[in-house]
């Protein structure tokens, strides 16, 4: 059965890390949009908070645990590469735990304490989600600026931190416009108008930094024929980017059509940005050190996991959907009862 | 003073973590089953009481379950900032435990887990019971993974070493290494002791708060029932599993015992402070070969002793002595402890004269020992990793070998942040369960945070 694969040696570090980009992909879009939730709770008043939280109190969970599927297939399958990254990426990675402990945390105890420490605990749970968004970015910008500590690279991390944290609010009120009503609703129809603006300027800069930052990169996007076999690429984000500036326009509309529009086109265009990335990086997992291929577990381990994997991603696919599918519809109060 | 080191940090930093989220689990594991209990008990009797129950014990539930989710997570994500040299040697085995537990047990429990806390209302009853059992199986599922890899660290097999790496060549006798079944049960018997006890402590509080109502009496008998019927089986556990480290990691039996010569006739201490210098113990207590008839059955049994874990040029090969050797009296005696609560309040509450039969001190004493089961729990822990010192996995791995090249003022400083969280979670975490159960006692008209509750109806919201 493992001559099916061909060169297991080759083969394998390319599944897996299809496998690890599709987790944090996931990741991305999923916890991108409860992280963005708690980001706007700030600007909700106390009932309109409650309805926030209970948006994303199904899910968060779940969600997260794409992150730990994602760090989990990098620890498991490319463990030197692991070790690289996480080692340089030391303190973001630490901000970016206390975020989710006490995101984490906030959401279970603002609902449980006394009332006087509610607020407290309402401030926690936006500075966590804050500090996610913003560490995560700031990961992202310096792995893009390829983990080499200089006065620019840690500037652009640190902008790619704040058009993260934009992008996930963006998505966060695509998702409340999809699952509240109301006063609410509309709220989130103008914290979306004003986030477009954000994430055009975020897709824009990283997109131009990536192939500024390497010429094998720049190479790769623009030679011929490559620069015109990816155009659709950057053509679909604009066309999805147009698609939502115009629906938000006219959002909320009477019988709550077209509601679903920003989530679905702001999770196409994390998907078509992520895309992008990958393409760029493939087949390095350290930029400009270390590929899939060097960085790989041996072919037997990953084999073992692999038809687990197999086995196990379209159940989890199954059970995840059958969530979302109970909880479907617009966001009600979060009872145990 | 000697500057820290950031192996030293390191090594703090990995034991605040794991030590924090252990205490989560080890309630978790259980209490997803006495969720399933409840549930059952109700379908069955249609008693409304069990469910008041399950209503109450399911906040504990989601507030513990959040706490070692996120804590969980800051560990996996320490394997590679502080101790890369783990993955690096020891990643083609413990890859594959992990991924596993990630895939058949985390997502698993996670989705559930929503359904189980908030679809009470959207889907039928079964299917709700359902997703009640199906959080407990991830739960101990998750278990049985990550301590399929923990056992293996401790007592390795199935592999062989090429270039420093280690390659798995028979995954039956990794995951059935000779410690996992032992170590598997000893710590879901804790889990069940810690629930045990916590059930049977929040509802002593909530007892001496005024609150006669028939769930708190159900629920402190059922904590004083699963602690009085757990202890034993957990002595008996214990022994076995001291047995079988005996067998395959002797300089740790060695240290849990303080004894220093290989020799028979070894006394049991009860009391000693081992002088890692002299390399001996002073202000020795013990009972005469009582450490020779427990690990061997004879009274001249031998017994190992640490000098023979002492290398030619003097390198110690053992593991740091004293922290050895109290954390399993403290384990030990918090074991004992148990048993003379529990089944003294068994014995006052027969022939139906139930919680009124306990006398005050048997009641108040429920109260210090709700969470008798984490001291356990974390005692149990430092005797069998430290313990596992001055190795990372047992004669393959050593700990210094493992840790990452990071600054030791870096590690220094997220160690601070992490025990400044730390402590105030577990300070609100043991405040939410007092609060709920004053709240519980009081009988309030339940006050959901932030605005009242209308009308009559009786409700339960998501706190």
């Amino acid at each position: 059965m493992t001559d099916m694969l061909g060169d297991q040696t080759l083969t394998l570090p390319v599944i897996f890390a299809a496998l690890m980009g599709l987790s944090i992909l996931i990741y991305v879009v999923l916890d991108g949009f409860d992280l963005g939730v708690g980001i706007l709770t700030p600007l909700a008043d106390e009932a309109q908070k409650d309805r926030m939280v209970a948006s994303i109190g199904p899910f968060w969970d779940a969600n997260e645990t794409w992150l730990v599927m994602a760090v989990g297939i990098l620890l498991v399958a490319f463990p030197a590469a692991h070790g690289a990254i996480l080692t340089a990426l030391y303190l973001p990675v630490a901000i970016m735990l206390i975020g989710l402990i006490l995101r984490g945390t906030a959401f279970e105890f603002r609902a449980k304490v006394a009332l006087p420490k509610k607020n407290a605990w309402n401030i926690a749970f936006f500075a966590g989600s804050i500090m996610t968004s913003m560490a995560q970015g700031y990961m992202l910008g310096f792995y893009v600026m390829g983990l080499e500590h200089s006065l620019a690279a840690h500037g652009f991390a640190l902008l790619s931190g704040v058009f993260l944290t934009v992008g996930y609010s963006f998505i966060g009120a695509c998702w409340l416009i999809l699952k509240t009503e109301g006063s609410l609703q509309r709220k989130a129809v103008s914290w979306a108008r004003g986030g477009i603006w954000g994430v055009i300027l975020g897709v824009g800069a990283i997109s131009l930094a990536t192939p500024l930052v390497s010429a094998r990169i720049w190479e790769r996007w623009f030679s011929v024929p490559e620069f015109f076999l990816l155009a659709p690429l950057p053509l679909m984000s604009v066309a999805v980017i147009v698609a939502m500036w115009v629906v938000l326009r006219r959002l909320p509309t009477e019988n709550d059509s077209f509601a679903w529009l920003p989530f679905a086109g702001a999770s196409v265009l994390f998907v078509l940005a992520f895309t992008g990335l990958a393409y760029s990086f493939y087949p390095y997992v350290v930029p400009e050190r270390l590929t899939i291929y060097e960085a790989a577990s041996a072919p037997e381990s990953l084999f073992i996991i692999l038809i687990g994997a197999l086995v196990v991603f379209p159940i989890i696919a199954a059970y995840s959907a059958l969530a979302y599918y109970i909880f479907r519809g617009k966001a009600r109060d979060l009872r145990y009862d | 003073m000697e500057m820290m080191d950031t192996l030293l940090l390191s090594r703090i930093q990995f034991a605040a973590n794991i030590s924090f989220h252990i205490l989560f689990p080890t309630i978790t594991i259980a209490l997803g089953w006495v969720l399933v209990f409840f549930k059952w008990r109700y379908a069955r009797t249609g008693d409304a009481v069990w469910m008041e129950a399950y209503f109450f014990w399911v906040k504990v539930f989601a507030l513990s379950f959040a706490m070692g989710v996120v804590s969980g997570i800051t560990m996996s994500f320490q394997f590679g900032t502080n101790w890369p040299g783990f993955m690096e040697s020891v990643g083609n085995i413990a890859g594959p435990l992990l991924a596993y537990e990630i895939m058949t047990a985390f997502f698993m429990e996670a989705v559930f887990l929503g359904i189980m806390l908030f679809g009470f209302s959207r889907v039928p009853g079964w299917a709700h019971t359902g997703a009640t059992v199906l959080v407990a199986v991830g739960t101990t599922m998750s278990t049985f993974w990550i301590l399929v890899l923990n056992s293996w660290m401790h007592t390795p097999q199935g592999f062989e070493m090429r270039d420093g790496v280690a390659h798995a060549t028979d995954w039956f006798a990794i995951i059935f290494n000779p410690s996992m079944p032992y170590r598997l049960v000893h710590v879901l018997l804790a889990s069940g002791l810690t629930v045990g006890f916590l059930i049977a402590g929040i509802s002593a509080l909530r007892w001496v708060m005024g609150d006669r109502g028939a769930e708190v009496r159900k629920s402190l008998r059922l904590g004083a029932i699963m602690g009085a019927a757990l202890i034993p089986v957990q002595i008996y556990a214990g022994d076995m599993h001291g047995l079988n480290t005996l067998e395959y990691q002797p300089a740790k039996v060695a240290a849990m015992e303080g004894n220093w010569d290989t020799r028979g006739n070894v006394p049991l201490l009860l009391f000693a402070l081992p002088d890692e210098e002299a390399r001996m113990n002073r202000f020795e207590i013990g009972i005469p070969s009582g450490a020779s008839l427990i690990l061997t059955h004879r009274l001249d049994g031998e017994v190992p002793g640490l000098n023979d874990f002492v290398a030619e040029d003097g390198t110690v090969l053992h593991p740091p002595v004293t922290a050895v050797f109290w954390s399993f009296r403290v384990m030990v005696g918090t074991g004992m402890a148990m048993l003379v609560l529990s089944w003294a309040a068994l014995f006052f509450m027969r022939r139906g004269r139930g919680i009124e039969g306990l006398p005050r001190p048997v009641l108040w004493a429920f109260l210090p020992m709700a969470f008798s089961g984490w001291l356990a729990t974390l005692a149990g822990w430092y005797t069998t990793e430290i313990g596992r010192q001055p190795w990372l996995v047992t004669g393959v791995l050593s700990t210094d070998a493992a840790v990452g090249d990071v600054p030791p003022a870096l590690v220094a400083s997220t160690l601070i942040a992490y025990l400044v969280i730390y402590a105030a979670l577990l300070v609100a975490y043991i405040g939410v369960l007092v609060y709920l159960a004053r709240r519980k006692a009081k009988g309030q008209s339940t006050v959901e945070a932030g605005r009242p509750v209308s009308g009559a109806i009786q409700s339960i919201p998501a706190e």
